[in-house]
């Protein structure tokens, strides 16, 4: 991947590229454990420019992410824009861990985005209760390391 | 909040307030749209632009996949070509033998049920599709097909394939449209028992090769290997396609509903084309078309009343029909809501 010296080419890049994983049709077992690149992505961004996308990336991330798979308009939006929010709000402490502790922390958020899409895919009546759709959290912070290696070569800020 | 500052010593509140601020705002325009798009039918067209927009991207990202079917196919040899073709014609020459007596038939029922003259079929205009992505797991059982409003597509259309019931459009956009796949569990479709007339429910279960009927009665007549048509209620379907076979029947003493799977007929996991139909709305088999209004604003004082599903007793031999009555209106209170659901199950 290409260096860009703006955050935000650099977002609009990586945010493609993680949309692309998502849509990739995948054999039914490794569907499941599917990591949330977009929410991955998002996350990211929020600690490492909080100023540059934050929220309003969040955001509009997750409208997209709605228009394609969301039963409700708005709910990935929703979720999105509480995920960038906690990385936004913490991204000098998250920073400044080591990368396993950021994994642990990640998993925390990914439960966090999770469980508001549970809640709202219940509240609009579409629940989906099989313990299965807890699977890509997991995951999630597990590719955490490797996909923060790879969206930081994406864009190196100057100092 | 105000005195939270990045480390470049810049607060970070610089256009738009801080990050709670603009959490807040950004919630309340996120629940503002859920309601919108769950009450109103306002943002039926946002979806259609983003289904639009969207669309190019899933097309380019299922693109690899469809570039390896079509190398396959080029190069599949001429043995498997040969056997093919003399499959094909084995079964042209059977379908156009049971075809034979069709007409004839049709001709005699509707001289039979007093119509003057011979109907024409019910389904009018048929469109074959591609399926450009799949969503198959136990969440969402959804297929995204390279048809759109654009061909005249419109919501809630009937999609079969050759074998059976495959689902309905749901979302449309301009060059492609969702379709709901009937093993998803949102998904409810009004069936019956081809050998008995007996009406119910097939509820997707999210496993796409079973489908569920939650609201038989324990006593009710369903054997394994009875055949699932659609009954015709439900405005979308016309009565007597084929849906499903019954695979497993379980019933429990304790248990006033019969635990009842069925096996759909339509290869939902192996398809790569299905076909949308058309059909013909001064037919009397067409399905009855309903217009959304009356489903998303429900009048209240007409909707049944909830009755508390009492505990049968265990049905002893004699006392079988009262508890098969009380069983069936059980099942009809909590099958009533169903359709009025605004999305999910769309069985209008």
């Amino acid at each position: 991947m290409s260096t860009s010296s703006s955050p935000r080419i650099a977002m609009l890049k990586t945010v493609a590229g993680a949309l692309i994983l998502t849509l990739l049709p995948l054999p039914s077992w490794l569907e499941v454990i599917r990591p949330g690149f977009l929410a991955l992505t998002v996350l990211y961004w929020s600690i490492v420019a909080p100023r540059a996308g934050g929220i309003a990336l969040g955001w509009f991330c997750g409208l997209l992410l709605d228009a394609i798979e969301g039963p409700v308009l708005g709910e990935h939006a929703l979720a999105l824009a509480l995920l960038a929010y906690l990385g936004v709000r913490e991204h000098q402490r998250i920073r400044s861990k080591p990368v396993f502790q950021q994994s642990l922390i990640v998993f925390a958020a990914l439960v966090i985005y999770e469980f508001v899409l549970f809640a709202i895919d219940g509240w609009s009546g579409h629940p989906l209760t099989t313990p299965l759709r807890w699977v890509p959290t997991l995951t999630g912070a597990l590719v955490w390391p490797a996909a923060a290696a790879i969206l930081a070569r994406s864009y190196r800020p100057r100092t | 909040m105000a005195g939270f500052a990045t480390g470049s010593g810049r607060p970070l509140q610089g256009r738009g307030g801080s990050p709670g601020f603009r959490f807040a705002l950004y919630a309340i325009l996120s629940v503002a749209i859920m309601i919108l798009d769950q009450r109103f039918d306002w943002l039926q067209r946002a979806h259609y632009l983003l289904q639009g927009a969207t669309y190019p991207v899933e097309l380019a990202v299922s693109s690899p996949v469809a570039a390896w079917r079509w190398v396959q196919q080029s190069f599949a040899n001429r043995d498997a070509l040969e056997t093919e073709n003399q499959r094909l014609r084995t079964r042209l020459r059977d379908l156009e033998l049971r075809s034979m007596r069709y007409d004839a038939l049709a001709r005699e029922n509707a001289a039979l049920i007093g119509l003057r003259k011979a109907l024409p079929p019910v389904a009018q205009r048929w469109l074959p599709a591609d399926i450009v992505d799949i969503q198959l797991d136990s969440l969402r059982q959804r297929v995204l097909i390279d048809r759109g409003s654009v061909n005249g597509v419109t919501g809630n259309q009937a999609v079969l394939d050759d074998q059976g019931v495959v689902g309905q459009t749901m979302y449309v956009g301009p060059w492609s449209a969702e379709v709901i796949l009937i093993t998803d569990p949102a998904h409810a479709l009004p069936v019956e028992i081809q050998r008995t007339g007996l009406r119910t429910i097939a509820v997707g279960t999210g496993d796409s090769n079973s489908l569920a009927l939650p609201y038989l009665p324990a006593n009710a007549d369903v054997r394994v290997g009875d055949v699932l048509v659609t009954s015709g209620l439900g405005g979308v379907f016309p009565p007597g396609y084929p849906v499903a076979r019954v695979t497993q029947v379980h019933r429990d003493a304790v248990q006033p509903l019969a635990h009842v799977r069925a096996a759909p007929f339509a290869r939902l996991q192996t398809d790569s084309n299905v076909m949308l139909i058309w059909f013909r709305h001064d037919n009397p088999a067409a399905p009855l078309k309903i217009s959304h209004g009356e489903l998303t604003s429900g009048d209240r004082t007409i909707q049944p009343l909830p009755v508390p599903v009492k505990p049968a007793p265990p049905p002893p031999a004699a006392a079988k029909s009262p508890t098969a009555a009380e069983a069936n209106a059980a099942a009809a209170q909590r099958a009533a809501p169903a359709p009025a659901r605004k999305r999910g199950p769309p069985p209008r």
